[in-house]
């Protein structure tokens, strides 16, 4: 069958096993390797495509849950919004969550995902206490910060290239309620918004939409939107199904007007510069699960999502030189996320470190490709890198460059029997094993 | 909280309502034969929510086992509330035209076995003279097809025995329902490429059967829309009907 990431851009014939348990997990692997976990394909690219899949949708089941302490142990099919069904009414919720609850424990501890309160909390790997690995050999091993700490700090952003993550154990942390107290923060200018950001640096919660589109003195004009969890009120999820997108929308639809008039929108939906909203934990964390397959708004060609980090040293003098380059181009994207982040951690391929994080989308076509080479020269330039999550396109020199550590990781995948095991579309373009 | 009975409970259409009983806080005991799988659903069902979880493994074509099955079921639970019937396999319908024992196991697993449990069940629900009985059958028991024809046989015998329960246990205030999937997206259809409107998902039959029952009904069609498209396909005459490729 055709198997895509969320982008829908590549497509890949592939065969798809959905083993039923790790057993047949087990013997999946024996029959078929090389091949790739697919969580719940919220990747955009060809991190979780190959000519063979293994599916984790049977492995959805909760193993164990330590109620005074809230950790849980869950199969890595699970995915956080079946987690956040089960426990936000009992008052817990997840350490890290990405924009999108429909992605799976499995696919978050293998992307190492990071969310608005990444400069506080760290990734999602941080808060797992430790996996169950099923190896390239067959053999199933625990790991965790202090057992074969390697494989551990090798799978938490090893992009199922160690192994088939067979379950976890997290730690969910307590909230009073499932409402979140928002303050809307409105900056002119990049410059503003990344002074916001510090000044509100112990806020719980903080990301920022950016409009890519603003030029001269308003280039990076942005809302910064910082979150905490209300003390007070409901323990509910809402129950509404997202309204779905049932066809591909013609490309055109997204041309650089319709793009301008969304971000114009959006800008000018708060009046003053300050605002203080509370709403449910939803919308707050996940705007764009509302609408379902909202990927299909670009169209048959797909797209692609462009994620890079720029060390603090870049500053805002880097930001700014990818800004104009992109706003130069016209090639505006539909959404522009702007994030701080906290400290990286000792994860070989885990993509956070200190710095910014701006994450856009463009329409997949080839003018769009050879614009993201030239941005990629840029954020190189400036000692920063790609989110593997996003990729679709980037070269092995590339991320070789960037990602350091990248031959230390292989010698761990060598150790650890994943060589000739596990490879997806990504990583052979990128060059590993 | 109800006392409820899953057979075939490794069922990807009968996890997804456990795991809406299990939210309801009710006392669950699953039958099936993967232990394994069985063991993993009773600790994701009891963390879910669940009163109480308990299980045990048996191949349910071994008819001689279903009386001693059923009672230490019953008495595990302490009663009898509801009862969801919902193991099968989709079978080969090629490997059945060319081989009769291909056949009779189809038949076994899909009609024989159920008729079986459901001979003991009912004398259990018509003497507690209350609960309900669920039990899968399928569309595909409406009408015989070439494609099909022995899965659709096992099927409508099913349905037909379902029918005719029905009809005896209604004085005892017990209800039977009959459940007709369409085409689910289960590991029973995995080799079958699923694009298409006409697919739904384990969760949406499973809301069908857990609202089948609180609302007693006798038949439901899962998702609804099936009961226009079956009324449509009865209604062919057989004189056109033997010339499609169906
Ligand atoms: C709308 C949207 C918003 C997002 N926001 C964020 C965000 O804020 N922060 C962020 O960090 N990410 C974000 N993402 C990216 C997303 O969190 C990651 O791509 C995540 O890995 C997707 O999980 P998945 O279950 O869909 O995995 P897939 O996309 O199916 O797979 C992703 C990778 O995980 C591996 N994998 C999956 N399951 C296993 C397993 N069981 N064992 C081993 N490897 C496995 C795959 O091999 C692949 O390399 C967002 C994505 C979308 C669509
Ligand atoms: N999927 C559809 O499109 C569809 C449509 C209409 C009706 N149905 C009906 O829905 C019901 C549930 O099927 P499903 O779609 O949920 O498929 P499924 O996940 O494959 O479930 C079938 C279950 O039946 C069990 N089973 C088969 N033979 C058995 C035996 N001899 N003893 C014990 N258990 C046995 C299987 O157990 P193992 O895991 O151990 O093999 C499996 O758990 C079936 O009655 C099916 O006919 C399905």
């Amino acid at each position: 069958m055709e198997l895509h990431g969320w982008g829908r851009y590549p497509r890949q014939q592939a065969t798809l096993a959905l083993p039923l348990s790790n057993t047949q997990c087990a013997t999946t692997l024996a029959a078929s390797a090389p091949l790739i976990a697919h969580g719940l394909g919220r990747s955009y690219g060809d991190s979780a495509l190959a000519a063979t899949v293994l599916g984790t949708p049977y492995l959805d089941h909760f193993v164990a849950f330590d109620d005074s302490t809230g950790a849980l142990t869950c199969q890595a099919g699970v995915s956080l919004d079946a987690i956040l069904r089960t426990f936000v009414p009992r008052g817990w919720f997840l350490p890290v969550t990405p924009g999108t609850r429909f992605v799976t424990v499995g696919g978050a501890i293998a992307s190492d995902v990071h969310g608005k309160n990444h400069h506080a909390a760290g990734t999602f790997g941080a808060h797992v206490q430790h996996l169950e690995l099923l190896l390239g050999n067959g053999a199933v091993v625990r790991a965790s910060p202090t057992e074969h700490a390697d494989l551990f700090a090798a799978t938490c952003g090893g992009m199922g290239l160690t192994g088939i993550i067979l379950q976890a154990s997290l730690a969910l942390k307590r909230i009073a309620s499932s409402d979140i107290l928002q303050t809307t923060v409105k900056a002119p200018n990049l410059q503003a918004a990344l002074d916001a950001f510090a000044e509100h640096a112990d806020s719980t919660y903080s990301v920022a939409w950016i409009d890519c589109l603003a030029k001269g003195a308003s280039l990076g004009r942005s809302l910064l939107m910082l979150g905490e969890h209300a003390t007070d009120g409901p323990l509910q999820v809402q129950t509404r199904p997202p309204t779905p997108v049932p066809f591909d929308l013609p490309a055109v639809l997204l041309n650089h007007a319709s793009v301008q008039a969304f971000n114009a929108l959006y800008y000018g939906r708060i009046r003053p510069p300050v605002s203080q909203q509370r709403l449910p934990f939803e919308p707050f964390f996940y705007p764009l699960d509302a609408v379902g397959q909202w990927n299909r708004l670009y169209g048959k060609p797909g797209f692609v999502q462009y994620q890079f980090v720029l060390p603090q040293a870049a500053g805002v003098a880097g930001l700014r030189e990818v800004l104009a380059a992109i706003a130069a181009s016209g090639r505006g994207s539909f959404l522009a996320v702007l994030k701080v982040f906290g400290p990286a951690n000792a994860n070989f391929l885990s993509f956070p470190q200190a710095g910014f994080t701006l994450a856009l989308d463009f329409k997949a076509e080839p003018a769009v490709f050879t614009l993201l080479d030239e941005l990629d020269a840029i954020v190189l330039h400036h000692g920063g890198r790609l989110y593997m999550a996003k990729d679709a396109r980037m070269s092995a020199a590339t991320f070789k460059a960037s990602y350091p550590t990248w031959q230390a990781f292989e010698d761990v995948r060598a150790r650890w029997h994943a060589h000739g095991k596990f490879a997806s579309s990504q990583s052979i373009r990128l060059g590993l094993q | 909280m109800k006392k409820i009975l899953i057979i075939g409970a490794t069922s990807a259409i009968a996890e997804a309502t456990a795991r809406l009983w299990a939210a309801q806080g009710h006392q669950l005991y699953l039958l099936g034969r993967n232990a394994e799988h069985l063991q993993n659903m009773a600790a994701d069902l009891k963390i879910r929510g669940a009163e109480s979880v308990s299980y045990a493994a048996s191949d349910l074509n071994d008819f001689a086992k279903h009386a001693a099955a059923l009672d230490a079921a019953t008495q595990a639970l302490g009663g009898l509330d509801i009862v969801l019937i919902a193991h099968g396999t989709l079978g080969d319908q090629k490997a059945s035209e060319q081989d009769f024992s291909v056949t009779l196991q189809e038949l076994n697993t899909n009609a024989i076995s159920v008729i079986s449990l459901l001979t003991h069940l009912a004398n259990h629900f018509e003497a507690h003279k209350h609960g309900s009985i669920a039990v899968i059958s399928s569309v595909a028991g409406d009408r015989g097809r070439q494609s099909n024809y022995v899965y659709g046989t096992a099927k409508g015998a099913v349905t037909l025995f379902t029918q005719g329960l029905r009809n005896r246990l209604h004085k005892s205030g017990v209800q039977v329902l009959t459940i007709k999937p369409g085409f689910v997206d289960t590991p029973m259809t995995a080799g079958i490429d699923k694009k298409g409107l006409l697919w739904a998902s384990p969760e949406a039959i499973a809301r069908s059967i857990v609202s089948g029952i609180e609302k007693r009904r006798d038949v439901v069609y899962a998702p609804w829309f099936w009961i226009g498209i079956m009324a449509v396909i009865r209604g062919i005459p057989e004189r056109v009907f033997k010339k499609l490729r169906l």
